[in-house]
């Protein structure tokens, strides 16, 4: 492709100079993306303005998976400008430029939908509408009657069917890109990264940590990666086998919504032991392993594990043959593998759809690069898929966390806390990836439980960040639950939505 | 009167045994057999909050809804014992005394005007519609095997005859426990737990209900249960004398909340296009009753 000799291909993780991102005219920054976007090893992780000079520049940043290097250019626009949509002819754009469109006032002209992503006015915005005497809409939330975070859904239905269904979020917004700036502290960001889903706290710190590290040209030790992967995976069941328990919730089976709900506590229990959080909070710090994984810890995480995977197995071979739950699973909310791919839908909803999309093989980080991780993935995009695929990938973690446990590095004095590892490590021990380098760009993509987690940064002269940029993979699935439940019953809408688990916060950051 | 004073005790306990089952079976501790009836004292205490929209029909709708109940719980004999109100006949008065509370309880919910209430009142129209066949065919061929048409006479003649007459009373029984639970709105057609409105039945139509009238329709739903329990238990009891009848009377009413349990803490629920096809199927087997006693009798041929 004579193209590309425009474009810098970068790993995974890395930094580079600002001044070496080649700018493109617009028009050629759009053709650019609709060529590299036709391709289905490539996705789009993430697109944002950011000021610079006068103008803004727009950043462009797809990953390759085959190639296994993100490739990334530029693209500088006046404040205001109209521009022609890429959305218009690429739909994986869309809400990257609605948010564009939001947050820095630039036109995308002959864009499919202008929505807003965030920013909701309810007197001004007009929900999507349909005609007809049967039809009728049904409105749920922004405030739902379980303990969960606030999300508008619109339905069309024809009786019981759902014709369509629009989703509006942003009543989480709390300017946590903009808090990533504001914040100078280190500490201050690391808690604000902890905090954009806090489901994923680990993952997401781990982004943050792999992009402030690469900013100031700082490599962890192998024990520090090693710990990042260990909690990530160790996150990923937990959250896996907690969602497992609120499908059979849904569905009413009292037994699956038991055993898993407490499958789930050992798990996240250990998190506790090792790092004082049942969430991994705290877990993961820029430079450092504040908590040392003790052979003490190692024989209680053994011995934990096997005692979950006893119970795991058998409940999972219970749901997966029972006629009841299956009846209430199969062929219910599928996303189909055109539709995946035309949103650019990342993670589990990518990997039901047939689409082979899992950052820990394609852009291995941490210490994945040598575990060779195979990603699960199922053919027919309906929820009994999401279930199949939780209970696979829980599986495939147990076994990436034993082999974890046999290469189990030593934590030293460096890096160590005390010897139970349950406090926080004397400060003397601290070690600081030093200070950012300026007029760079680092960019860190991360697998999450839910799926691929994109975290940017760009860096002034003076070492300070101008820019932070944050992507979860709710921003993409969302579009991908609103595909799921039409044609639906509307009483499948809540295992379809359980079935993805999205994050509003992760989406509304 | 004896039938109204035990179907007033065991609809004491009825929600509470079933929630001891639920929880007993899921490793939980769980709320004790009291609980149901506590939360409906507490739900006294309290006032009720009305929507601006709302009219009269909606703060009549509760009380009539219990009426109903109550009223048809008064055609309920206790074996050969006739309940208060017994004539020929009476258990199609018992059906539609039901039917007028439950008609109440639907326009109820469609007072208020919430999306939600018209798509739980549309899904509880219909499941009741659906669920009638089966009560009338099931009655129907037990009044053809006596020859009776009212309830005393019928559970009085049912007992003593023939292996028929037992073969009949377990398929009934089968049939009127389910009906409970379709009546209900509980597993496998609704899910009582549930705080996903969009999968609810009965639980959406009464969102906007609060306080008293809520208090109000958790009883009558109690009374409800112990009702078609105390259908099932007269299958049973009809020439026992009434000192055996009395803990017999309970033994199947512990039964068949204890088996409301166990179906919901085992089961998923159906998905809600499966549910029609479900009741259907009971009074497919009601019909099938009603084609074996005509059989067996010699009237078919």
């Amino acid at each position: 492709m004579p193209m590309n000799n425009n474009i810098l291909h970068i790993s995974n993780g890395s930094r580079v100079k600002v001044a070496e991102i080649p700018v493109l005219g617009y028009d050629g920054f759009r053709a650019t993306t609709l060529e590299l976007m036709s391709d289905k090893a490539r996705h789009c992780v993430s697109y944002f303005a950011y000021p610079c000079g006068e103008g803004l520049r727009l950043m462009m940043c797809i990953a390759d998976d085959n190639a296994h290097d993100i490739l990334v250019f530029a693209c500088d626009v006046e404040k205001g400008a109209k521009l022609a949509s890429a959305a218009s002819e690429c739909l994986a754009l869309e809400r990257y430029e609605r948010e564009i469109h939001e947050n820095w006032g630039l036109e995308f002209e002959g864009h499919p939908w202008y929505k807003p992503v965030r920013d909701f006015m309810p007197k001004k915005y007009k929900f999507f509408q349909m005609e007809g005497e049967e039809l009728h809409e049904v409105g749920v939330g922004p405030v739902h009657a379980g303990v969960i975070e606030p999300g508008h859904f619109r339905f069309i239905c024809n009786g019981e069917d759902v014709l369509h269904l629009e989703i509006q979020l942003g009543w989480q917004h709390r300017g946590t890109e903009h808090l990533m700036l504001e914040k100078k502290r280190l500490i201050e960001r690391v808690l604000l990264a902890e905090g954009i889903a806090g489901d994923t706290s680990v993952s997401h710190s781990t982004a943050f940590a792999t992009v402030w590290e690469s900013l100031c040209g700082f490599k962890p030790s192998e024990e520090v990666l090693w710990a990042r992967t260990l909690a990530a995976e160790l996150e990923r069941m937990a959250n896996h086998t907690g969602d497992l328990g609120a499908i059979c919730g849904d569905v009413a089976y009292q037994l699956g919504a038991a055993v898993y709900g407490r499958l789930r506590t050992p798990i996240v229990n250990f998190s506790q032991r090792w790092c004082g959080n049942r969430l991994g909070k705290g877990n993961v710090r820029p430079a450092y392993a504040p908590y040392a994984f003790t052979e003490e810890l190692k024989q209680q995480l053994l011995s934990d594990l096997a005692a979950y995977e006893r119970d795991f197995l058998e409940m999972c071979d219970k749901v997966q043959h029972f006629p009841s739950v299956l009846s209430r699973l199969d062929r219910t909310g599928v996303v189909s593998t055109e539709q995946a791919e035309s949103i650019g839908a990342v993670g589990m909803a990518a990997k039901c759809a047939g689409i082979c999309r899992d950052t820990r093989a394609s852009h291995p980080y941490g210490v994945y690069g040598s575990l060779d991780v195979q990603p699960v993935v199922k053919n027919t995009g309906d929820v009994l898929a999401r279930t199949e695929l939780r209970i696979d990938e829980v599986k495939q973690s147990l076994a990436i966390v034993r082999s974890l446990l046999e290469k189990m590095p030593s934590f030293d004095g460096a890096s160590a806390g005390s010897a139970s590892g349950s406090v926080r490590s004397a400060s003397g021990s601290v070690r600081s990836a030093g200070s950012p380098a300026g007029e760079s760009f680092a960019i860190a993509l991360t697998e999450g439980w839910r799926g691929e987690i994109c975290h940017c940064a760009i860096t002034g002269a003076d070492g300070e960040l101008v820019a932070y940029k944050i992507k979860d993979p709710s921003f993409h699935n969302w579009m991908a639950l609103a595909l799921a439940v039409r044609g639906n019953e509307i009483s499948d809408f809540p295992i379809c939505n359980k079935s993805f688990n999205l994050s509003y916060c992760g989406h509304d950051l | 009167m004896t039938s109204l004073i035990l179907i007033l005790i065991s609809a004491l306990f009825f929600n509470g045994i079933i929630g001891r089952v639920k929880s007993i079976s899921a490793g939980r501790k769980g709320p004790g057999v009291m609980q149901p009836i506590k939360d409906v004292i507490r739900l006294f205490h309290k006032g009720a909050v009305y929507s601006d929209v709302t009219g009269p029909v909606f703060k009549l709708a509760p009380a009539v809804y219990l009426a109903s109940v109550l009223i048809a719980c008064l055609c309920v004999p206790f074996g050969n014992k006739p309940g208060l109100i017994s004539f020929n006949g009476d258990f199609v008065f018992f059906a539609y005394a039901l039917a007028l509370g439950k008609f109440f309880c639907i326009i109820g919910a469609l007072d208020t005007g919430s999306s939600f209430e018209g798509m739980g009142a549309s899904r509880e129209a219909t499941y009741s519609m659906l669920a009638e066949p089966a009560f009338f065919l099931i009655m129907g061929s037990l009044a053809l095997m006596t020859g009776n048409t009212s309830f005393q006479d019928i559970f009085a003649e049912l007992h003593p005859s023939s292996p028929m007459s037992w073969a009949l009373a377990v398929i009934a029984a089968f049939v009127f426990l389910i009906l409970a639970m379709v009546e209900n709105s509980r597993m496998p057609v609704d899910d009582p737990k549930t705080h996903l409105e969009l999968t609810m039945i009965h639980e959406v139509m009464v969102l906007d209900n609060s306080g008293i009238d809520l208090g109000l329709i958790f009883v009558t739903g109690y009374l409800k249960f112990a009702m078609y329990a105390a259908l099932i238990a007269n299958l049973f009891i009809g020439s026992i004398p009434v000192g055996f009848g009395i803990p017999v009377f309970f033994v199947i009413q512990f039964a068949c909340a204890v088996i409301i349990g166990l179906n919901e803490s085992f089961t998923a629920r159906y998905r809600m296009n499966h549910n029609p096809q479900f009741i259907f199927t009971l009074a497919c087997i009601a019909l099938l009753a009603v084609f074996g006693v005509m059989l067996m009798s010699g009237q078919l041929v």
